[in-house]
């Protein structure tokens, strides 16, 4: 089975042909937004880390942010610096234009100012876009689809209905040689012994178990009670319980395949297949970052309260597993898995369905999400103090 | 009369997730299980969308199970049909609260 997407000069396969806009720290933010607001075919990745932390922290910055520029979905990378973050933004800029796409800087504090800044991103951008503009879709393997997977504001409907449709779907691409990816570590939580069973090996079936203590670690170690953050309030009056449950639906969207190993946070995909872990929370705007670092095309987002957000350069599928939810959200919501709960369809049409729509995105139609660019609010996560 | 269903995902599950609306103190709901096999259940509480109820007497302390697998302790006896949730049911995970009591 094959796919028309844009091939890039390290091999990886884009779904979309964007210019990227990375700030190297938050303090260049409104450069970057200044600039995306001006030329069109351009996204910027509004963050909020890359000075005053710890060291491990920016250099989790500075590798998530590399992975970023070079997923995919950028065809073009302009990085935004202000010229004294702590990112490594020398590095960042090296290392994603050794991928061979063009990559060009603007250093704020170095050309004199905001305004200059944005003149100058503003033409380097332009440049930019013409340049990748006229790029052609080619076609290649399905093995080349890389999916990333979540499901977010939850109910129990989640993992009796939606996260069954997107398990359908990794299995399915998992046996067409493909890669999915899909993280919510929090979420292991309760289920961890399930997912263990199913690693290749005892290594990767301890690193779950690792993941999983240093995640529960965490909450505790602040000495409180993990339940006032999750479930989170709208999870429990969704009807979930515990994290417990929460976790036992969350594992149904991994399907059934073997799980091949577990990422960190920044790491991308380099030419791994099967079904993999990212160490990620749970929450959108870290995981959505996470995941779009990965090198993921798109992302299958499963939902039963009604979550809209997407990701500026990786389309996310709204899969709507509640039919009430389904009915009053529509326009935010691509799939209606509530018929499953309704008992008008089967896992496996829905699953079909979804298949179906995802061919059509890897070639360019657009998620809901996407169409209305809801996704200005992500973010990298950090696991130390801000200082 | 529209039927209320309420799903049981594993045949160890002790508490089934009711797919219905409107569902108070004495409502009817059927219980299917994946085989499709259906038990009556009346409703003990008032149960919104996509909440609980239990199939079995579940005793203070005992584990709560869905989807085959434990997701809390009950920290009240629980009878046939009543509500489960968050004020009968307890989170075992996360919980730095009770590592501060024990220590």
């Amino acid at each position: 089975m094959e796919f028309m997407g844009y091939v890039r000069p390290d091999g990886k396969v884009g779904a979309r042909n964007l210019v990227a806009v990375i700030p190297s720290v938050t303090c260049a933010n409104d450069v970057a937004q200044a600039i995306c607001h001006q030329v069109q075919g351009t996204v910027p990745y509004l963050h909020h880390q890359g000075c005053c932390q710890m060291p491990p922290d920016l250099d989790r910055v500075t590798e998530t942010l590399i992975s970023l520029g070079k997923s995919p979905n950028a065809a073009a990378v302009l990085i935004v610096s202000l010229g004294c973050e702590g990112t490594d933004t020398e590095r960042l800029y090296q290392e994603i234009a050794a991928t061979g796409k063009p990559t060009e800087i603007v250093r704020i504090q170095e050309i004199g100012g905001v305004s200059k800044a944005i003149q100058r991103g503003i033409d380097l951008a332009r440049k930019l876009v013409i340049a990748v503009s006229g790029l052609q879709r080619q076609a290649v393997d399905i093995s080349k689809v890389v999916m990333a997977i979540k499901c977010g504001a939850s109910d129990t409907t989640s993992g009796m209905a939606s996260n069954c449709v997107i398990g359908y779907v990794a299995d399915k691409l998992v046996d067409l040689g493909a890669t999915v990816i899909f993280g919510e570590t929090t979420e292991f939580i309760g289920g961890e012994h399930l997912l263990a069973r199913r690693a290749v090996n005892g290594q990767v079936a301890q690193k779950i178990y690792d993941i999983v203590a240093a995640m529960e670690q965490r909450a505790k170690a602040i000495g409180c009670d993990m339940r006032r953050g999750q479930p989170t309030p709208g999870n429990i009056a969704g009807g979930l319980s515990s994290i417990e449950e929460k976790s036992l639906g969350a594992i149904m969207k991994s399907g059934t395949k073997p799980i091949q190993g577990v990422l960190d946070y920044p790491q991308a995909i380099t030419d791994q297949k099967g079904l993999w872990i990212k160490d990620t929370p749970g929450r959108e705007p870290e995981i959505l970052t996470g995941m779009a670092a990965t090198g993921a095309q798109f992302m299958c987002f499963s939902t039963g309260r009604g979550a809209p957000q997407g990701f500026p350069s990786m389309p996310v599928l709204k899969i709507c597993g509640n039919p009430h939810t389904y009915q009053r959200m529509e326009e935010d919501m691509d799939l209606n898995a509530g018929l499953i709960i309704t008992g008008e369809k089967t896992i496996e049409q829905v699953g079909e369905e979804a298949f179906a729509k995802i061919l059509r995105l890897l070639e360019g139609e657009m998620t809901k999400n996407e169409a209305i660019q809801y996704f200005s609010s992500i973010d990298i996560h950090c696991l130390g103090p801000v200082i | 009369m529209k039927e209320n269903i309420a799903l049981k995902v594993t045949d160890k599950d002790n508490v089934a997730t009711i797919f219905a609306d409107d569902i108070t103190d004495g409502s009817r709901v059927t219980v299917l299980d994946k085989r499709g096999e259906r038990q009556e259940y009346t409703v003990k509480g008032t149960v919104p969308y996509g909440h609980k109820i239990a199939l079995a007497p579940i005793k203070k302390g005992e584990l709560i199970i869905k989807y085959g697998e434990e997701i809390g302790i009950a920290t009240h006896d629980i009878a046939p049909g009543e509500y489960v949730h968050v004020h009968n049911l307890d989170s075992m995970r996360g919980r730095g609260d009770w590592d501060k009591k024990e220590g």
